[in-house]
């Protein structure tokens, strides 16, 4: 099961050349800054726009030029959630949201309207027209009109960057479960850093046209030798489960392989699976562990691999917490310091661990 | 009101319905492709369909005349065809209104098809709908208020013709005599009582028109 995509685009100006292989599952991040070419590529995945190459989705041949094939976009087997939630305006939420289910054969109905009203919390809305809904409303109601054709791919084009911080905090939940609760592969487009670290699985980096990395997030975000343009946004996640839970201090206990850290109770049960987000710039080095410090998680690290940041002061480490990789910026002046070269034992200390899903 | 005039104002209304259906028909198609080709002939198309605007009336009239007469290649077919002549019959007229009142059907359809831009019709094709569905489901309802507004142009502007009627149908009562040559065969006849029945007549619908026009936009804009 993957997706593989070779597009060749020259549009003078704009340039895309992209070879990839993606898993068929899962969330799979196109991330890069504007005018990376994320959005084209998935226009080109959908067939909104044409360009020479191949394309294969689940073993099925969308493009094929050599062969002369081009499945138009209404016979492609895909949902399409774009930036502004695009509603027919002349149609009521449920009229919208049956605009695809009704163009399905039913033999190919695999998602029903009533999951979808509960999983995206839009049952309330079905008798409104789209200028009644609010722009959280809109979005909501779009994924669920993408979700009702039963796609074998879901594609989003930054389904949140149209909305403010509340409406985004308002949706992001709602992804998270079409993540946990639907077996349909996303690829989503994004170039913010907080929703990638929350919703991927996999990591697809673009710049000027081109994939500069690719992989599963949290080794593709551990690497520190690649131009992905993370700035303060550089860090990594882990996925980690819920072992301890004190409540006199709110906090909890997760794991990961190579260690655990507590972190803020975020009333997840007991062996609950969480994600969990340390930022480069959170974690400082030490060659002994520091009682008497205001820092609750410590780990003991490897030095891996040493690389500059953009600013000619920093430099970024990659450390190896057993199996488990962290990422720490520290200045070059410091890492001269204590010596860091691979191999190195040391301690990380984490200022802020954030769980992020 | 006399009964030839009766009969014109009939004739009048019959020729504006059978030509706003037609407009109607062939417009939509003509302002669809203006509205999307890049095409290089859609300079020259949407010069020729806008052509009636500036042209005087007697001009149009006076080729199509000479197009349909027995010399010309339309009535050449139409003749062999077993149509007969279209010059001084009622669908003559037809075909002259059609082409007159053209660019007043093409513009409100091309600009409504325009202003939706294709993203509605982009998430229809991610919806499993093909062309022709995506365009009576997603275009079509989109673009009522353009096609409203062609309607009433069309009719109220086939209502008002005169010169290429006068051209092209001359003034047979009951066949190619419509109101606004009444009006000037009463005037030429000094019957004013008449032609200030049927002309106010006139004055009365086009405010009627203009208003029923007006007060639709704003409904659209509340």
């Amino acid at each position: 099961m993957s997706i593989r995509a070779r597009f060749h685009l020259d549009r003078g100006e704009f340039r895309l050349d992209v070879n990839l292989d993606m898993p068929g599952q899962g969330v799979t991040a196109l991330f890069g800054p504007s005018g990376s070419g994320k959005t084209t590529l998935l226009r080109l995945i959908a067939g909104l726009d044409r360009a020479p190459g191949h394309l294969e989705v689940n073993g099925e041949v969308w493009q094929d030029d050599a062969a002369r094939r081009f499945l138009p976009t209404h016979q492609r087997p895909l949902g399409y959630v774009f930036q502004e939630a695009n509603l027919f305006p002349h149609l009521t939420a449920r009229q919208n949201l049956e605009y695809g289910l009704k163009r399905l054969p039913p033999a190919q109905r695999r998602v029903d309207l009533e999951r979808v009203l509960n999983l995206l919390g839009i049952a309330p809305l079905l008798e409104r027209k789209p200028d009644r809904l609010s722009g959280g409303e809109r979005q909501r109601v779009a994924i669920g009109r993408a979700l009702l054709t039963s796609p074998r791919i879901l594609l989003m084009d930054e389904p949140l960057s149209a909305l403010d911080l509340a409406r985004k905090q308002e949706i992001l939940p709602y992804l998270e479960r079409l993540h946990g609760e639907l077996d349909i592969p996303v690829l989503y487009v994004s170039h913010a850093p907080d929703e990638v670290a929350r919703l991927a699985d996999h990591l697809v980096a673009l710049d000027g046209g081109r994939a500069v990395a690719q992989g599963p997030l949290s080794e593709t975000l551990a690497r520190i030798d690649l131009p992905i343009r993370l700035g303060e946004d550089a860090g990594i996640v882990l996925d980690a489960r819920v072992i301890e839970r004190d409540p006199e201090w709110n906090l909890a206990r997760v794991e990961f392989p190579g260690g655990s850290v507590w972190v803020r109770d975020g009333g997840h049960p007991l062996d609950a699976t969480v994600r969990i987000r340390i930022l480069a710039r959170d974690i400082s080095l030490a060659l002994t562990p520091h009682p008497g410090s205001s820092i609750l998680n410590t780990l003991p690290c490897v030095v891996e691999q040493i690389a500059d940041d953009t600013h000619p002061a920093l430099a970024l480490v990659r450390l190896k917490a057993g199996p488990s990789p962290l990422v720490a910026r520290v200045t070059r002046r410091s890492a001269h310091a204590l010596n860091l070269q691979p191999g190195l034992l040391l301690y990380a200390q984490i200022k802020a661990v954030a769980l992020v899903g | 009101m006399t009964p030839d005039d009766l009969q014109a104002v009939l004739l009048t209304l019959k020729l504006a319905a059978v030509t706003t259906a037609l407009l109607l028909l062939i417009a939509t198609p003509v302002a669809w492709w203006l509205a999307h080709t890049r095409s290089i002939w859609k300079g020259p198309v949407g010069a020729l369909v806008n052509l009636p605007l500036v042209l005087p009336p007697t001009v149009l009239g006076f080729y199509l005349l000479l197009v349909m007469g027995p010399e010309g290649a339309v009535g050449r077919m139409t003749e062999s065809l077993g149509l007969g002549r279209l010059p001084f019959t009622f669908w003559g007229l037809v075909v002259g209104s059609v082409l007159f009142s053209l660019p007043f059907a093409v513009q409100p359809i091309q600009n409504a098809f325009e202003a939706m831009g294709k993203r509605p019709l982009e998430a229809a094709a991610t919806l499993r709908a093909g062309p022709l569905d995506r365009f009576f489901s997603v275009a079509l309802p989109l673009a009522k208020p353009g096609f409203l507004t062609a309607t009433v142009l069309a009719f109220s502007h086939t209502v008002g013709e005169f010169g290429v009627v006068l051209m092209l149908g001359g003034n047979i009562p009951g066949e190619t005599q419509v109101v606004s040559v009444a009006i000037y065969n009463h005037v030429e006849a000094m019957e004013y009582g008449p032609a200030h029945l049927l002309a106010g007549g006139m004055v009365a619908f086009s405010f009627l028109v203009l208003l029923a026009l007006n007060l639709l936009s704003r409904r659209r804009e509340a």
